[in-house]
């Protein structure tokens, strides 16, 4: 029963987006507050109808409802109970309905805390998160419906992938289309100011928060998923520059330039287009991402072959929203009044900078994702670019992008001078010049070694705007530790950010030289990698609930001190016929100790194993470093000046000429 | 400053900023492009050794071998795209779900022998996964059509050596 419930109530929630769509743009054109207002009720009713859908999917997940079909494909009696609760997005149709929802609590937390907002702004921002919510539902209903009923009803499901068993992965979903998904407020608060003909700084004050929380979730998304590949795949790697990751980094490089540009809107009126224009972007970049990578039109032209409908409509909607939002902009944006001026060396300037050098990241991995697929469907050549493109082509990019970061925030606005900001810096600067020093006789290669400098000029140069701002040292500490505390949390939040950049970023130059070594040993052996002697010092059969284990002991020493006593392993899942690795991984902090068995050899009598040891320096600061940027954009959030004290906006001189 | 001193300085940084991401895309993808190949490609027309390719294919039932260099494990195996077969080298781990008669990318390069000497050996998560360059080479050359249904099972694959496979298209 409740799987019908479930379908309805995603037809209700479906007919609530529609009126919420057309209500409400009628009512802000017709200046009709009856309608206006009707907005946040249906926003609201909106999300309960998608909540309900969700929690009866969720109900016939656990209580192994086979009869309907994305349960059967996916899941099975034996999963254990967390895993029959996330796989119920761990799949297609799972995926667009939690994609659905995420969307609806987007509109909800609009009609909630937008009570600020002018009504007409606020009912076309709901207006437009409505447009794109009913697509992508009418999307789940008609072509991929995850309440979808079989008959008869088998007795077991098919189950799920072991791999796929994670509570990394779990999570990974909900936390990544929190991002994706979150952008499309700035995208809705983009496509109402250009309906409105309006963009000030009042706009930016309230798009700048949706952004940074959309970006703070889409960076803890991307470093989780980076980590579950990192410890699960047993290679050792954590990026692959595979398309479905690619599409992550484009969005969060383009959201990373909006966050940046909507402070200019909001402080200094200026770049308005562009960040309109950014806005709309980031929104598509998300939307494609989620849709053309993840459902695998794009990959593989058999997809698309195979399930025409599902590839027709989705590639209808993806333009229908990305041509008409663009369509709308060059018909709008030229009556959007240029803002203030600045000098090229100013906070603005700078921001600019910014702006193109992410941009221009973003071009490149978009360029190197787009391509290969075009060739393969144009000329019918299947080539792939991997990591030593992207390397050669981002990392450059990204090394001016650290050296710019480092003073930005430290420039006052409108216009300034060098000098005296260079010369507050000089500290960081000796700590830099010490960096590249210690980088040139640790590190190989060009751009590890420019990398890990601007990393640690990145962290020293935030570590300075902090001290700098609470006076440190030029005033007894109790003043500085008083100016501290009333210093705005944005502006902790935005040291933090940028701190965690370098932080990623020298754990990612320091992985460059990361050491590997692969070998064949019989119990008892030692090899030595890294300065560490490893020694397999026993292996043992173990069964599992499911499957039988491969356990090895690695006991890694220094020095002739036990380190520690690796159990990595690897599983037989007799139902799947398939294997699992189960990495065992040393941290310190600062450095991977990273161990593999695979496959057992040679006779009973005299066994080998092969053992894959890996030696990760500072592995763990990518993802810590991710942690810290994402933390740094909840601090600003956090900021009474975020949330209270919108400036409230002058009356429209022009208000009725734009209409 | 003037508005069109501003624009100026905008336009310069834009022009540099976008110059710079097509210069370095445009010398990384002469110098990083991998290209797809299956055996029979490979066969006609022997890549230079110094060319990183990407060779696809099926792996030929029993013609994983495994040996030991010192203390370096070294598999080899056959791929096969049913007309040719090549004799890839691989040293280390194969990936969990590395079948024989099932679907493979290997990336390396040529050796001078005629073998393949691969760096990765990549196989997908999903079991009834096929990397789609292999599934468009078995379209190509008539093993397998997505309109007539899905693909052959596995099975089918484990009996499909290159010489059966050879045999079968020239009966064809």
């Amino acid at each position: 029963m409740s799987p019908e419930l479930g379908h309805f109530a995603l037809a209700l929630a479906c007919a609530f987006a529609f009126a919420q769509t057309i209500l409400p743009l009628i009512g802000a054109q017709r200046r009709d507050r009856r309608l206006m207002t009707m907005a946040p009720g249906l926003a609201l009713g909106q999300v309960i109808a998608l909540g309900a859908s969700f929690l009866c999917l969720i109900d016939a997940a656990i209580s192994d409802d086979f009869s309907v079909a994305n349960i059967l494909e996916n899941s099975a009696v034996t999963k254990p109970l967390l895993y029959k609760i996330t796989g119920v997005w761990g799949n297609h149709e799972g995926s667009i309905l939690l994609w659905a929802l995420i969307l609806g609590l987007c509109g909800a937390a609009v009609a909630a805390f937008g009570r600020n907002l002018p009504a007409a702004l606020r009912a076309r921002v709901l207006a437009v998160l409505g447009g794109v919510a009913a697509g992508f539902e009418l999307f789940c209903l008609t072509t991929s419906d995850p309440f979808d009923r079989v008959w008869p009803a088998p007795l077991d499901g098919q189950g799920m992938n072991p791999l796929l068993q994670d509570p990394g992965l779990a999570f990974h979903p909900p936390i990544l289309y929190t991002g994706y998904v979150g952008f499309a407020v700035p995208f809705a608060f983009a496509i109402a100011a250009l309906i409105e003909g309006r963009v000030d700084a009042a706009w930016g004050r309230w798009v700048r928060p949706w952004a940074v929380a959309a970006w703070a979730f889409l960076t803890c998304g991307i470093a989780l998923g980076s980590w579950w590949s990192y410890y699960v795949l047993g290679w050792g790697g954590y990026w692959f520059w595979d398309p479905v990751e690619n599409a992550s980094l484009i969005p969060w490089l383009s959201g990373t330039a909006l966050m940046h540009s909507a402070i200019v809107v909001e402080k200094r009126e200026a770049l308005k287009i562009w960040t309109v224009l950014l806005a709309i972007a980031t929104f598509s970049f998300s939307l494609s991402g989620t849709f053309l990578v993840r459902s695998g039109i794009l990959n593989s032209v058999h997809a698309f072959a195979n399930d025409p409908a599902r590839g027709i409509f989705i590639l209808g909607l993806l333009g229908l929203v990305i041509g008409g939002s663009l369509a709308l902009f060059a018909w709008r944006a030229p009556s959007l009044t240029a803002g203030g001026l600045f000098s090229p060396v100013s906070r603005e300037g700078l921001l600019v900078l910014n702006n193109i050098l992410l941009c221009s990241i973003c071009a490149v991995v978009l360029t190197g994702t787009m391509y290969p697929p075009f060739m393969s469907l144009l000329f019918g050549k299947t080539i792939s670019v991997g990591k030593p493109f992207f390397d050669a082509a981002t990392i450059p990019l990204a090394i001016p992008l650290f050296a710019f970061m480092g003073f930005g925030p430290m420039l006052p606005w409108k216009r300034a001078q060098m000098w005296p900001v260079l010369r507050r810096l000089w500290i960081a600067a000796l700590a830099t010049l010490l960096a590249f020093a210690v980088a040139t006789w640790s590190l190989s290669g060009v751009l590890p070694i420019l990398c890990a400098t601007g990393a640690v000029w990145v962290i020293a140069t935030s570590a300075t705007d902090i001290a700098n701002r609470v006076a440190l040292f030029r005033i007894p500490l109790g003043q500085s530790f008083n100016r501290a505390r009333f210093l705005p949390r944005a502006a902790f939040g935005a040291a933090l950010a940028h701190a965690g950049v370098g932080v990623s970023a020298l754990g990612l130059a320091a992985m460059s030289q990361a050491q590997h070594k692969i070998v064949e040993v019989p119990v008892g052996q030692t090899e030595s990698l890294a300065g560490y002697d490893w020694t397999l010092a026993g292996v043992k059969t173990e069964p599992g609930p499911n499957y039988t284990a491969l356990v090895g002991t690695i006991e890694v020493r220094r020095n002739g001190h036990l380190v520690t006593v690796m159990h990595p392993s690897k599983r037989s899942f007799n139902a799947q016929n398939q294997t699992t690795t189960e990495v065992s991984i040393h941290t310190n902090g600062f450095s991977d100790l990273y161990g593999v068995i695979g496959d057992k050899h040679g006779d009973d009598a005299h066994p080998t194993y092969v053992l894959r040891l890996h030696y990760n320096p500072l592995a763990p600061w990518m993802w810590l470093g991710a942690l810290i940027m994402a933390f740094g954009g909840a601090l600003s959030l956090s900021d009474r000046r975020m949330r209270v004290g919108a400036p409230r906006r002058a009356p429209a001189p022009n208000a009725v000429a734009a209409e | 400053m003037k508005r069109k001193t501003r624009r100026l300085w905008l336009v310069i940084a834009c022009v540099a900023g976008l110059g710079a991401a097509a210069g370095l895309t445009l010398s990384a993808f002469s110098s990083n492009i991998v290209f797809f190949m299956t055996p029979s490609q490979v066969a006609a027309k022997v890549p230079p050794a110094d060319r990183t390719i990407r060779l696809g294919g099926m792996v030929v039932a029993g013609s994983v071998h495994r040996e030991r260099h010192g203390e370096t494990p070294v598999n080899s195996f056959e791929v096969t795209d049913g007309q040719a077969a090549v004799t890839v080298q691989f040293e280390g781990i194969l990936p969990d779900l590395f079948r024989e008669g099932q679907s493979v990318v290997a990336v390396g390069s040529m050796t001078p022998s005629g073998g393949f000497a691969a760096s990765e050996v990549l196989a997908k998560h999903d079991e009834t996964y096929m990397p789609k360059e292999v599934a468009e080479e078995l379209q190509k050359s008539g093993k397998w059509d997505p309109k007539f249904g899905p693909p052959p099972n596995a099975a089918s694959w484990n009996a499909m050596t290159a010489k059966d496979a050879k045999t079968s298209s020239r009966g064809s």
